[in-house]
């Protein structure tokens, strides 16, 4: 039985390394403007995002961001204060976040380096590994690697997939089109994945996502 | 031979015109409902039981063995009562509870309900307070580890919101950081509003 495996995935132990080595970007600017104060922000989003940035399982997955690419991070927090991606909370949040706020953040995530928290189904890696480096062309899908790189680290815009968790994946993928791209006629770089994402079937999406949940 | 088969055939019919109770008969429900109620509703400073995500009564009932769960009403009523439960039968407490219907306490302040609500969905990004919904759930319902917060009676809530930030369960992954920017004036609408959902 799985007790608390969450729980004991982030002994108290790491919040102290975590937060002691952090400390340093703070003191190079804006450190003074109240509610913008680096090292509690961060704490927040460590909350949700876990503490080491690997994601949490909550009643909704909330994606790993550790290791992400700034860019692409910044972007989205932008998508989602502006509602071109649909999402309540975070649209909350990132509203309230100064632009110096922001790449501070973005600059802190990069250089967290998980482990992946996996969670995706084993007996499918293999099926996912094969349509990530070469893609489905038959169905008209590039291969994923072509992009977001043989690694899944991602790059400037294009974010990497590696270590997401499994239900994250497998939501955005699925809910392309309702969730992303909602400026109206204002196109954004979420357009570059519409297509694909649309001619994946649900079992290639579970098999892409299951490969991608335990890279690390 | 014949005896045993007669009476489990007893025991069956005995069971199946009680409902849920069945399982409460493996192991001794009354050690619990004595403080907790009798349908697990919760009764004064015991908290409802009925309905809590089995994993997360699991989850708490090894805190109390451990003695990680140390505010004083859990040191001076559940580690005597979680002291001797092996984890087969905390299972079985845990799979009992977690499948009696839930009643809501409704004893928040009604005026408070709305602020709570806004809070319990969207946070409150500029002082770091963060969305309970997206872990808690759209309805308080909870999920595997993650406890329902539904219907819990408003002081149960409110106590252990304010015992978090006091610094007592530590052990509580993720709470103890969420709690620690929370106000007292938040505290009471979310333990408000949580007190009258279904
Ligand atoms: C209340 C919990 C919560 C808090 C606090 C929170 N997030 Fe999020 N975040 C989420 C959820 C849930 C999602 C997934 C949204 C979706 O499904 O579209 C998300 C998505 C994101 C994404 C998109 C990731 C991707 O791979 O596309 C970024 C970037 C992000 N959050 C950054 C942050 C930052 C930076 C902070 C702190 C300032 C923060 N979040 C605080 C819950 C939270
Ligand atoms: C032509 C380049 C390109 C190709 C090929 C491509 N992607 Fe993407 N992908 C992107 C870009 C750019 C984004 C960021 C979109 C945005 O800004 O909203 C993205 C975003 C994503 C996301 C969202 C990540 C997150 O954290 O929310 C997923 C998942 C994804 N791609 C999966 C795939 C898969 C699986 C394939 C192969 C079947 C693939 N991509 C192929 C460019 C590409
Ligand atoms: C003597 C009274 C008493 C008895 C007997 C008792 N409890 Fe409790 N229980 C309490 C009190 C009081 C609390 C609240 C502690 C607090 O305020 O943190 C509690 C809390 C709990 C919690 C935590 C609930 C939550 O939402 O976090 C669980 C689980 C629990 N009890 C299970 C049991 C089980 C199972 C039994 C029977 C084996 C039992 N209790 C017997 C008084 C009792
Ligand atoms: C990142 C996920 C997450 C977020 C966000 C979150 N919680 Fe929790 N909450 C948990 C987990 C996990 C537990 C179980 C802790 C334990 O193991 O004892 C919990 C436990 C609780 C409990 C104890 C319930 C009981 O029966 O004793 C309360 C009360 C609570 N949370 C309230 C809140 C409130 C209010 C918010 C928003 C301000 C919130 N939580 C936000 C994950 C979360």
């Amino acid at each position: 039985m799985e007790l608390g495996s969450l729980r004991l995935a982030m002994p108290t132990a790491v919040l102290a390394i975590v937060l002691s080595t952090a400390g340093r970007p703070e003191h190079s600017g804006a450190a003074a403007l109240p509610g913008q104060d680096l090292q509690a922000k961060l704490e927040y989003c460590k909350t949700c995002h876990g503490l080491s940035g690997q994601g949490y399982y909550g009643y909704f997955p909330i994606p790993r961001l550790a290791g992400q690419q700034p860019k692409y991070l910044e972007n989205q927090l932008r998508a989602f204060n502006e509602r071109r991606r649909t999402n309540p909370v975070m649209a909350n949040v990132a509203h309230s976040l100064s632009p110096w706020m922001v790449a501070a953040l973005a600059a802190h995530f990069r250089n967290l380096d998980a482990r992946p928290i996996g969670g995706g189904p084993k007996d499918r890696v293999a099926t996912g590994r094969t349509i990530y480096q070469e893609g489905l062309p038959e169905s008209d899908v590039p291969a994923c690697s072509a992009c977001h790189g043989p690694e899944a680290k991602g790059q400037d815009e294009i974010p990497r997939l590696a270590g997401q968790l499994f239900p994250y994946t497998v939501n955005e993928l699925t809910n392309w089109s309702k969730e992303r791209g909602q400026g109206g006629t204002k196109v954004d770089t979420s357009a570059i994945m519409t297509p694909t994402a649309h001619n994946l079937t649900q079992s290639q999406i579970a098999a892409i996502a299951a490969y991608l949940s335990y890279l690390p | 031979m014949k005896s045993i088969t007669s009476k489990l055939a007893m025991l069956a019919i005995f069971f199946s015109a009680g409902g849920p109770v069945s399982a409460g008969e493996t192991i001794p429900i009354r050690n619990c409902t004595w403080c907790h109620g009798t349908s697990g509703q919760g009764f004064t400073t015991a908290p409802r039981l009925a309905g809590q995500r089995h994993q997360y009564i699991i989850n708490e009932l090894m805190d109390f063995s451990r003695h990680r769960r140390d505010n004083p009403l859990s040191k001076q009523y559940m580690w005597d009562a979680a002291a001797n439960l092996n984890p087969r039968a905390a299972r079985d407490f845990a799979m009992y509870f977690s499948s009696l219907p839930t009643r809501a306490a409704n004893d928040g302040d009604q005026e408070l309900a709305a602020a709570g609500k806004k809070i319990y969905e969207l946070g409150i990004p500029e002082s770091n307070i963060v969305s309970c919904l997206v872990c808690h759930g759209p309805n308080a319902e909870g999920v595997r580890q993650i406890p329902r917060l539904g219907g819990l009676s408003y002081f149960y809530l409110k106590k252990r919101l304010q015992q978090w930030g006091e610094g007592y369960h530590a052990a509580a992954e993720p709470m103890p950081r969420v709690a620690r920017t929370l106000s007292a004036n938040e505290i009471d609408a979310l333990a408000s509003y949580l007190s009258f959902v279904k």
